[in-house]
């Protein structure tokens, strides 16, 4: 007690009213260790500062690319082209990026939702969870997770553009031209759907597990077939899980670089992409072009600030998109519960 | 004997067919030698029983004895765990309902089924009732509405919920929502009800009426109920099946089991000895 003579007290000083409580000031002292909580107290202290750390860190990073960014972006600047020179800032703009990065994720969503959500339908519908070829595609997919997103833009190359891709033009296009056989946009959505496919599947299977099993049998009991019962007790009711699987997948690929880097990604177009087997402009890559290519550094420094704000607004605007969406049905739920 | 029995009240005059013999009028449901494994571990041993038609039976005896294995067997519910293996044979109306032939769906079509859990599906009043009858290819409109309305007038909710119907079902209390079941269940007019111990979640007042809605419904069904409430078993049924370790140990009319079982086992249970 002496040796913590100094936080005890305090400890009660700020608790004045406790002597005049229900209890008497004899008996309520069997409820006190009358010492100071000291494991507590550091715990809450290093939680605490642990989260202090993480918002300080935002906190640098926003405020750094607001600050720096802000000032520069322009209706103009968000309204057109490079302009010829994208490295002045007076003149260049980034539509054909801002275009480039919203359709491929666009594209990627569209892409990766099917097939997840049914893969996911098939591991916790139809699956039988003991057999060994269920525990091969889990295996299989928490494997995809970890694949560094580098590799996922190799195997586009290799797989989407040179062979898929040369494969349609040979069937199609008996000219010597190149249609489908190049990066495009395409090809580059097609492979962040690839890498992005655990998230959704993983958010799916999650939705689907939560389903109470009484419902299915509820279902099957009144004669549905198995096909029905997940198209109309199952399904409706994973929908907000499968939104959330598509946020997570939205807010991955709409940074990534690496997985575009072979398969779609062009350093300059003049026009925007018209068709999915342009290339495109992509916000992302043009951060680190404008960082690594431009001829004079300072001059640049205000267009890379501007574009990192407009990739964060943007990947947070299609994440907003979705967010809302998954709203409006679970509001729409909980009108039934 | 006679002397070890006064706990359970037997209400004679609520079970007017309980007529000595083994089954009262013609079998419905048959079993011969049914036995059910899940994986290597024997659930169900050589049961072989034959249930009249529309008449309550009720299946007793302790946890995990198989009964609800067994009542699972009558709708093919059991299909949906994997490694599950049954060997002899249930026959429904004189057709085998384990033959290749036949369709599941049509059989559950026949054979309702009221779970101990209630499990509305998470629709409004309405939907809940029409959803086996959409199933079946009806469309909305009068005709929908009437079967909707006189499912829910035979599982007594009608008069609850009639102002309410487009509300959630979910928004219900237990034994109404348990009613609701009732009322799913019925609505595709099956012949046969299973029931799985459908009081056990709820209150006195909430399980009489469940009772009372069960001899009503026994003038057009086929019922067959799983209990763990002896005196349920003795207000409501004409017969009784006690089990015991996956075994058939008697059967017979629910008078005879409550007031004089041939068999030692049913005799401690019935009276509480054990279980």
């Amino acid at each position: 007690m002496s040796a913590l003579a100094g936080p005890s007290e305090l400890h009660r000083q700020e608790r004045p009213g406790r002597a005049g409580g229900p209890f008497k000031e004899g008996g309520s002292r069997q409820f006190r260790t009358g010492q100071f909580d000291w494991v507590s107290f550091l715990g809450t202290g290093a939680t605490g500062l642990a989260t202090l750390l993480i918002l300080a860190i935002l906190a640098v990073i926003l405020g750094n690319v607001l600050i720096h960014g802000l000032p520069y972006v322009s209706w103009r600047f968000i309204s057109t082209g490079t302009a010829g020179d994208m490295f002045d800032v007076n003149k260049a703009g980034i539509l054909p990026m801002i275009v480039g990065t919203s359709s491929r994720v666009i594209l990627m969503t569209i892409f990766v939702l099917p097939v997840g959500v049914l893969t996911a339908i098939y591991l916790t519908e139809y699956a039988r969870t003991t057999s060994p070829l269920t525990r091969v595609i889990r295996g299989a997919i928490n494997n995809l997770a970890g694949v560094p997103s580098i590799v996922f833009g190799l195997f586009g190359a290799g797989f989407f553009v040179r062979f898929i891709g040369r494969e349609l033009d040979g069937a199609f296009y008996r000219s010597a031209a190149t249609v489908w056989g190049q990066p495009a946009l395409l090809w580059a959505s097609a492979t962040l759907a690839v890498m992005t496919l655990p998230v959704v599947i993983v958010a799916t299977e999650e939705s689907l597990r939560a389903i109470p099993q009484g419902l299915r049998e509820a279902s099957l009991a009144l004669g549905a077939s198995k096909l029905e019962t997940i198209l109309k007790i199952v399904l409706p009711q994973a929908v907000p899980g499968i939104m959330t699987g598509a946020i997570l997948a939205i807010s991955r690929a709409a940074g990534e670089v690496a997985p575009i880097l072979f398969t779609g990604a062009a350093y300059y177009m003049a026009d925007l992409p018209r068709s999915l087997h342009d290339q495109f402009m992509d916000l992302g890559y043009h951060v680190f072009i404008l960082s690594t290519q431009s001829p004079n550094v300072d001059k640049t420094r205000p267009i890379l600030y501007a574009t990192v704000l407009v990739l964060l607004l943007l990947t947070f605007a299609l994440n907003i998109v979705a967010i809302v969406v998954r709203a409006r049905v679970r509001k729409r739920m909980r009108m039934l519960q | 004997m006679t002397t070890v029995m006064p706990e359970v009240p037997i209400p004679k005059p609520q079970v007017p067919s309980a007529t000595p013999g083994p089954v009262a009028g013609p079998a419905l449901l048959e079993t011969k030698d049914l036995s059910l494994f899940y994986g290597t571990n024997r659930a169900l041993r050589n049961i072989s029983v034959q249930l009249g038609q529309k008449l309550v039976t009720a299946f007793i005896g302790p946890s995990g004895c198989g009964k609800s294995t067994f009542l699972r067997c009558f709708n093919r519910m059991n299909d949906l765990i994997d490694n599950v293996r049954t060997e002899g044979s249930v026959r429904i109306g004189g057709q085998d309902i384990y033959a290749p032939e036949v369709d599941v769906i049509e059989l559950r079509k026949r054979v309702g089924m009221v779970f101990q859990k209630s499990n509305p599906f998470p629709k409004s009043i309405y939907e809940n009732v029409a959803y086996g009858l959409r199933l079946q290819g009806m469309r909305g409109g009068s005709e929908l509405d009437a079967r909707v309305e006189a499912s829910l007038r035979q599982a007594a909710l009608w008069e609850e919920v009639k102002e309410r119907l487009q509300t959630s079902g979910l928004g219900l209390s237990g034994g109404q929502q348990q009613r609701l079941c009732i009322a799913r269940a019925i609505a595709i007019r099956p012949e046969i009800i299973l029931m799985d111990e459908p009081a056990s979640a709820l209150d006195p007042i909430a399980t009489a009426k469940i009772e009372d809605l069960i001899l009503e419904l026994k003038k057009d069904y086929t019922i067959i109920i799983v209990t763990h409430n002896m005196q349920q078993a003795a207000r409501i049924s004409d017969f009784t099946a006690f089990f015991y370790l996956g075994e058939l140990i008697e059967f017979g009319p629910t008078s005879r089991i409550f007031t004089s079982p041939t068999k030692k086992q049913t005799e401690d249970y019935v009276t509480g000895r054990f279980g």
